[in-house]
């Protein structure tokens, strides 16, 4: 609520509660009943935050700090580990090589999919002809369910009979093992994600874009300045929260990337292509015996990895609000 | 983790929501164990429809038992996570069909009962089969049927050629009867080496098949086995996309015509039909000649712990009518599984010769999780796919490969 509509509210209150109920919540003396049924008003949303968010996050806490087997986690009686499981993630040798992974997955993919996103965002803001179907038609892979897409790129991709191969085939090019070669899977992940996550930034870019007024745009033209000078002194510093928040949910999302890698080279292989979202699957699940506690633990150091950034973002812009 | 339902796989997978709170699935609850009346089959054949001769086998043997079933089909890896949970929250379904290596998983969970305690009658089973569901002594369910894997070949190419499958008999004429197939042009074998349960379930023939065991992942003999698939690679045989080759993947690779020869499962019979050239099959040689043990695939019927153990006496029966030798046969016919009973491999064998070599395969198959390895071989088959992978992509050798994979496999 914004200040002035609470001043409002409070007056409105102050005189008229005793009467007819008035529109609009009086916050008046008789303030407890008030505040049940405020309660009640609140309580769907509450509950569902309890059941749908609290309860599973303590739950992956807890389990992260007990000692799970199929036995204990069944019977009951895990006995509390402490930090263990944190140090069998830390100091098991894949721990590293899948951070670093992780980071460049993240890193490369946002990189790319912003400048690539950005690109076109300005080349559609020129209204040529057909460009509103051109727009639709690069909206594709944000409509595409990941299934369809990781599949068809591990076909594009696959070493002996992907369609990529044949084409550098014919300019001469030796054969590529895009998702077999360890060299090679973590670059063809990073592509596929690539090309998923380009429509998202272009229609946030491209709707921060419509936002921009047309007269400053009008005024620089008068004043002489460059399609460069354009884009780096008024596009882009007037883009700035649009990008900040692009970026941020970008990182987020793509942080917990799965699906992709997993139906495209199951992180291999030899862990090549492994990030922490499928390392946790694989002790969580990919396994006939699962190991629930590493498992939940490297998901919470994920949404450690998400809260920090979220926390540099909310930084970030207190302190352009009060610049 | 063998089976029809593979091809789903990779749409469980888009289903399981993995996200960065992987384990907050734990809290949510399966469906109760409704009334009395009704008795609850989780079976993994999502692919039954309510109309198929599946359900109405388990509604016939409910009437049967006097009690109604009430049954649900999940996909195989999902029905793993299910058991687990349902277990955890004391709702378990009264029969639970699940895939034989999971058997020992939910056993060491305390999530079944053994046939001591619900009387289950096991003693016409094959051994070799009965195997992956036994730990310590007990067992803790019936087989309902059995796949493993042989050799597809396409007979066209084999004879162009110049081929005779019946001369495989070894590693050596199998590598040799490869040398003339790529002679003539072709492509040699294919199979899947994925880096999963699936991967290892492949690469066990050949392991197996050198003399090697589980419990030595680095011995000489396992060493010639990856060599074998390693050379095969980089001899051309056999195409690089095998290190991400699931099974069903592998078959269309087969069913393409390109290939001589293709490493699959007693569940493609029916899509063996359907390819545009004639095929045959015959068993996986061990390095010394003779069929090699492949690993057993397959379900398990087994009968979970309950509060009301009062329920276990009708559950027996509704598993005993399942298991009985009638049944099997419908049951394994529509599955296109192999028995676990002699007499009934027989009657399967007598009426379609093909099913013959799968027959004899079975037999020398083994369950992975037997040898009382239990809940040791999800530990030693991880590394195992793992070193796969690492051999064929070059990563490693295959020695350096299997010994790093048995120090993990040790460390564990």
């Amino acid at each position: 609520m914004t200040p002035t509509t609470q001043t409002s509210t409070a007056t409105r209150g102050r005189g008229g509660a005793a009467t007819a109920a008035p529109p609009g919540p009086p916050a008046s003396r008789t303030r407890r009943p008030r505040r049940w049924l405020a309660w009640n008003f609140l309580a769907p949303v509450a509950i569902y935050l309890v059941a749908f968010y609290a309860y599973p996050l303590y739950r992956n806490v807890e389990l992260s700090l007990r000692e799970y087997t199929v036995r204990s986690f069944v019977q009951g009686g895990a006995p509390f580990a402490g930090l263990d499981n944190y140090r069998t993630v830390l100091t098991d040798p894949a721990f590293w090589p899948t951070l670093t992974h992780t980071l460049v997955f993240t890193a490369a993919s946002l990189a790319f999919q912003f400048s690539i996103g950005m690109a076109l965002a300005l080349f559609f803001r020129q209204h040529f002809p057909l460009s509103g179907t051109l727009r639709a038609l690069i909206l594709v892979p944000w409509l595409l369910p990941l299934i369809v897409s990781a599949s068809t790129w591990s076909w594009l991709l696959n070493s002996d009979s992907g369609l990529v191969n044949a084409a550098l085939g014919a300019v001469g090019i030796d054969q590529v093992n895009w998702l077999t070669s360890p060299g090679w899977s973590l670059t063809s992940v990073i592509i596929a994600n690539i090309w998923i996550g380009i429509p998202f930034n272009l229609v946030v870019l491209y709707s921060g874009l419509q936002a921009i007024p047309v007269e400053v745009y009008e005024a620089s033209a008068l004043d002489g300045a460059t399609g460069w000078q354009r884009f780096w002194s008024i596009t882009f510093p007037l883009l700035r929260p649009v990008s900040a928040i692009t970026l941020l949910l970008g990182l987020i999302y793509t942080l917990k990337v799965f699906d992709i890698i997993w139906i495209m080279t199951r992180g291999g292989p030899t862990d090549s292509s492994a990030t922490l979202a499928t390392w946790s699957y694989r002790l969580g699940f990919g396994n006939l015996l699962p190991e629930f506690g590493p498992a939940a633990a490297v998901g919470n150091l994920l949404i450690v990895m998400a809260l920090i950034a979220g926390l540099v973002y909310i930084r970030i812009q207190r302190k352009q609000n009060l610049r | 983790m063998t089976g029809p339902s593979r091809r789903r796989r990779l749409a469980a997978v888009a289903v399981i929501a993995l996200s960065a709170v992987a384990g907050a699935a734990c809290s949510s609850s399966a469906d109760g164990p409704s009334d009395g009346g009704a008795y609850l089959v989780w079976d993994p054949y999502p692919q039954f429809a309510d109309d198929s001769e599946w359900v109405a086998l388990l509604k016939k043997c409910g009437t049967s038992a006097g009690v109604t079933v009430e049954r649900t089909g999940y996909d195989t890896t999902d029905l793993t996570n299910k058991a687990l949970l349902a277990a955890q929250q004391g709702n378990s379904p009264d029969v639970l069909i699940v895939d034989n290596p999971v058997i020992s998983t939910l056993a060491e969970a305390g999530a079944l009962t053994t046939t001591e305690e619900n009387k289950l009658d096991v003693s016409s089973m094959e051994a070799n089969l009965l195997g992956a569901g036994q730990r310590d002594g007990k067992t803790y369910g019936v087989p309902i049927g059995a796949n493993t894997l042989a050799l597809y070949y396409n007979r066209d190419l084999l004879t162009r050629a110049g081929v005779d499958p019946t001369s495989i008999t070894d590693w050596t004429s199998l590598t040799a009867a490869l040398t003339k197939v790529k002679a003539a042009g072709k492509k040699g074998i294919t199979f899947s080496a994925i880096g999963t349960e699936e991967g290892s379930f492949q690469f066990l023939p050949w392991f197996w098949g050198s003399g090697a065991q589980l419990t030595g992942l680095d011995s000489p003999q396992a060493v010639s086995a990856l060599t074998l698939w390693t050379d095969w690679l980089k001899q051309g045989h056999a195409p690089n996309s095998v290190i991400n080759n699931t099974q069903t993947t592998s078959w269309q690779e087969f069913a393409t015509g390109d290939f001589a020869f293709a490493e699959n499962g007693t569940w493609q019979l029916a899509n063996a039909e359907k390819l545009g050239f004639p095929y045959g099959t015959i068993a996986i040689p061990a390095s010394a000649g003779g069929p090699a043990p492949a690993p057993t695939g397959g379900e398990f019927v087994s009968i979970p712990v309950q509060n009301k153990t009062a329920r276990y006496a009708t559950s027996q029966k509704l598993v005993a009518c399942l298991t009985n030798a009638d049944n099997l046969l419908t049951t394994d016919t529509t599955l296109s599984y192999v028995a676990p009973v002699a007499a009934v491999q027989e009657r399967q064998a007598a009426a379609d010769p093909k099913l013959k070599v799968w027959v004899d395969a079975v037999r020398a198959a083994k369950g992975r999780t037997g040898d009382n390895l239990g809940t040791k071989y999800p530990k030693i088959s991880e590394p195992l796919w793992s070193a796969v992978q690492a051999a064929l992509s070059g990563a490693k050798t295959p020695q350096e490969a299997l010994t790093a994979a048995q120090a993990t496999a040790t460390a564990r």
